[in-house]
């Protein structure tokens, strides 16, 4: 196996139910330049010291385009909605990022998420009551899909019956950002940049009749909104909106289907749970370093050189960095290959770090305690049918695509 | 020392008493009880509370969104030890081993940590400090006695020093609306500790709130009324200010006045100690069985010259006092050097100011990211040639990188492009700080003396 071909591997399908020993083996190089250009760090202290590097950019504009795996050389600008916070650097990043937490986060609305916890409990309690045939449960469909789509639905304002229309769009957006397309590259960016436009359609709507008839959710408050830094353009708000309902729909899905398959895996942490429901906040802690829904970084460039673990990144390399692996690092975690919710220093690279860490953690995190407590109190003798069950195509939002499984009973 | 089994009797039926409730005590009794002291440990508190947390003292606790009896320090591990608080400790007889309390009684030890911490400097006139309306910020007390004379509304307040602790006093008073004057004898506030460009920042910050702020000037005395209220506050420039409340925040006192005469080398600026946390006697020889840790620690730092640093910092105060309870119970070959890097955060006026390294050290400024008028900004401190410190107005989340240039000594100013730099992030300007011999606020980190160890030996090699 030469070093150059382990990427690959780790973005073939046939590697996705389980890529964890190849980043054990990508571990042995902490910085690998790849055949093509890209350089590709797996290791815990690396990833971390390059996410807080204000050397690296984040802005497509600074990739040169000889780097990468054949990867993403369409962008954005081709298409009609400008680059959303996560592709770009500060200042504008952070004007964007600070303008959306008006209405998501301190200091606006420190309790706006702590408050959720009622309504997440309700949603979950219905959708678990909805489950019908417990010999045989698809997880996914059922469950781990239409709890958080409910939720990003209800914050943003976006109403549920137009769900079936968005669920494609955003399956097709989640899927650009998979870096091994099956099918065919020009293809697929013509449907990439169809979805944005439709997408960005749909929501140009929504924000249209929110300024006319403001109300209490997140669409609302960023179309109206206006503070020291101004507000939103209508184009920003657009990419905004897009970003929050693409990240609300594709991350949560998998932390809690991983969830799910880990507990399923590991019985007696399932059974402790069901009868120690605050178990869920180190346990799902312990998830996001064990099995964490973003595996990889792939998007991220060197403004300068940057020498690091003795390699020296070029200015303007692609850069990968994979979070899962570095999750798994032995130099970092002890015994990291074990699934273990009472681990004391667990502080892992799941939503990742800096000025890009993951906007939504604090509503994730609740999201996959309520849920996963509540699946563990309920279903009674639950168990996997399928393993390793069935799994989504891409390598970058890694999950099940479904996940059967049956219990004796639902308890109410 | 030989192993002749000292330790492990010391683990397991030893003496040890910490001399310090407050953070860094805390941390210390259950890093030992962690590391498999089993023995009896005795925790001497002067205040009669549990340890308590400082930071909201002058935030949270200020803005009555939270009260000082829920500020108590979350404990990590159930301690089994006895408490004497409300106790003062007042002499050590290193001889005997024994320490000293006010009640009279005497405490014997094996080993001993004095995590004694420091005290608000308080106003220098006696009779003037006696009024009512006077007040200092470092205590529990304090902040309560403080913050109920805030919530009666006060006409003003007028804030004695510009340091961290008179602005963020300076921050809740107008957060909640009430007038305030802040007297600073510098040129700025923070200028002892960030120098003057940043200063600048932090005035235009203040001044935009609503702030009086005096810079340039002296309190001159303080008037009160024959109630014995405080009444106004002269200033050296002549003029006087009315006012219901004074707050004194002209930096703080080490508690080291109860080791006078035990031969240890305790004074003004704290206990000097090694890089172990062993507490040097008179003569200047390292002590074997007493620690110290906290704010009342001065140990030196090979990454900043040897310089014995004292530092007020919270953070600090955790690592040292793991630091001093993993080598009080090892050999010396085990013991582990504290090599922390100075780390500091402060919020006001709805931002947060964090700090890394020295930057008082620092003789010239570079604005790496962001920009000064924005007041959202790094800014890097270069001291011959070297990255010596860094501080970050509202973009702490790019701090672990200037802390990772300045452990490797990199060159300043940066040779590399960054995120977000302005055209202001050109080229680096003169920090500005003020003379060290004219007195300003009490600065955050004293830096004093040599070490007499070989200073070249960890040195990375100058890149000229």
């Amino acid at each position: 196996m030469t070093q150059g071909s382990l990427l690959r591997q780790i973005l073939e399908y046939e590697n996705r139910h389980d890529p964890y020993p190849l980043y054990a083996e990508l571990r042995k190089t902490p910085v690998l330049n790849e055949d093509d250009g890209a350089y590709v760090v797996s290791t815990y202290h690396e990833v971390l010291s390059l996410l807080h590097d204000p050397r690296v950019s984040s802005d497509s504009r600074n990739m040169t385009q000889s780097a990468g795996i054949d990867l993403q050389d369409q962008q954005e600008e081709e298409t009609t909605l400008p680059p959303s916070f996560i592709r770009l650097d500060p200042p504008e990043h952070d004007r964007l990022r600070r303008l959306t937490n008006t209405s998501f986060g301190p200091p606006h609305e420190p309790r706006r998420v702590h408050e959720m916890r009622g309504e997440l409990g309700g949603i979950v309690s219905d959708l678990i009551g909805g489950i019908g045939d417990s010999g045989r449960i698809d997880l996914v469909e059922q469950f781990s899909y239409p709890f958080p789509v409910t939720v990003i639905c209800r914050l943003l304002g976006v109403p549920r019956e137009d769900e079936p229309r968005f669920h494609g769009w955003a399956d097709t957006l989640a899927a650009s950002l998979d870096p091994m397309p099956g099918e065919d590259p020009t293809e697929r960016d013509k449907l990439t940049q169809k979805a944005r436009t439709e997408l960005g359609m749909y929501l140009a709507g929504l924000i249209e009749e929110r300024r006319k008839n403001p109300q209490k959710d997140m669409l609302s408050e960023l179309a109206v909104h206006k503070g020291p830094d101004g507000s939103m353009t209508t184009m920003e708000l657009l990419s905004t909106a897009a970003l929050l309902l693409v990240a609300g729909h594709e991350t949560t899905v998998n932390l809690i289907t991983n969830g799910m398959l880990t507990l399923l895996r590991n019985p007696q942490v399932l059974e402790r749970l069901r009868t120690d429901p605050d178990l869920s906040v180190p346990l799902v802690e312990e998830l996001l370093r064990f099995e964490p829904p973003v595996q990889l970084v792939p998007n991220r460039t060197t403004l300068a050189d940057i020498e690091i673990a003795g390699v020296t990144i070029p200015k303007g390399a692609s850069l990968w960095l994979v979070v899962a692996a570095g999750n798994r690092d032995p130099l970092r975690f002890e015994d990291p290959d074990r699934f273990d919710p009472d681990r004391e220093d667990v502080r892992h690279l799941g939503f990742g770090s800096g000025v890009h860490s993951c906007f939504g953690a604090p509503l994730a995190r609740l999201e996959a305690q309520v849920a996963l407590s509540e699946l563990a109190r309920r279903l009674v003798n639950p168990r996997l049918l399928e393993d390793p069950p069935e799994y989504r195509r891409n390598a970058v939002l890694r999950g099940p695509r479904h996940l059967p499984i049956a219990c004796d009973d639902i308890r109410p | 020392m030989p192993a002749d089994g000292y330790l492990e009797r010391l683990k397991r039926e030893g003496r040890i008493v910490v001399v310090g409730a407050s953070l860094a005590g805390l941390r210390a009794a259950e890093t030992l009880r962690t590391e498999g002291f089993a023995g009896t440990l005795t925790m001497v508190g002067d205040e009669p509370y549990e340890p308590y947390d400082r930071p909201p003292l002058s935030k949270g606790v200020l803005l009555g969104r939270t009260t000082p009896d829920h500020t108590a320090l979350p404990r990590r591990r159930a301690l089994e030890a006895d408490w004497r608080l409300g106790t003062a400790a007042t002499g050590l007889d290193m001889a005997a081993k024994r320490v000293r309390l006010d009640d009279g009684e005497e405490v014997e030890y094996d080993r001993l940590l004095i995590t004694t911490g420091v005290r608000a400097r308080p106003w220098p006139h006696d009779g003037e400090a006696g009024l009512d309306g006077v007040f200092v910020l470092r205590t529990r007390d304090d902040a309560t006695a403080l913050q109920k004379r805030l919530a009666d509304g006060p006409r003003r307040v007028v804030v004695i020093g510009a340091g961290f602790t008179g602005s963020e006093i300076a921050s809740a008073c107008r957060e909640r609306d009430i007038p305030v004057t802040v007297a600073e004898r510098g040129a700025s506030p923070l200028v002892g500790a960030l120098g003057g460009v940043i200063g600048q920042v932090a005035a235009e910050l203040q001044r935009e709130h609503g702030v009086d702020l005096r810079t340039g000037v002296m309190v001159t005395g303080l008037e009160g009324d024959s109630a014995g209220r405080v009444r106004a506050a002269h200033l050296s420039d002549g003029s006087s200010v009315e006012t219901d409340i004074v707050v004194v925040a002209l930096g703080a006192t080490r508690n080291t006045e109860w080791l006078a005469g035990s031969g240890l080398g305790a004074g003004p600026r704290g206990i000097a100690c090694d890089a172990g946390c062993r507490a040097f006697d008179i003569r200047g020889i390292v002590t074997d069985d007493v620690f110290v840790a906290g704010d009342v620690a001065r140990s030196p730092h090979p990454l900043f010259g040897y310089q014995f640093l004292s530092l007020e910092h919270w953070g600090n105060a955790v690592s040292q006092a793991e630091t001093a309870a993993h080598n009080m119970l090892c050999e010396s070959v085990d013991r582990r050097p504290h090599m922390w890097v100075p780390a500091f955060w402060s919020s006001q006026f709805g931002v947060n100011i964090k700090s890394v390294g020295v930057p008082s050290m620092g003789t010239e400024l570079l604005i790496s990211q962001g920009s000064l008028a924005e007041r959202r900004f790094v800014g890097v401190y270069g001291y011959q040639d070297r990255v010596i410190g860094a501080v970050t107005f509202d973009q702490a989340r790019w701090l672990p990188f200037y802390e990772h240039l300045i452990q490797t000594t990199a060159p300043f100013p940066p040779p590399f492009p960054t995120v977000d730099r302005r055209p202001e992030g050109a080229r680096p300007v003169p920090a500005d700080f003020p003379d060290p011999s004219v007195p300003t606020h009490g600065p955050t980190v004293t830096l004093s003396g040599y070490s007499p160890a070989d200073r070249r030996m960890t040195f990375t090699p100058g890149r000229h």
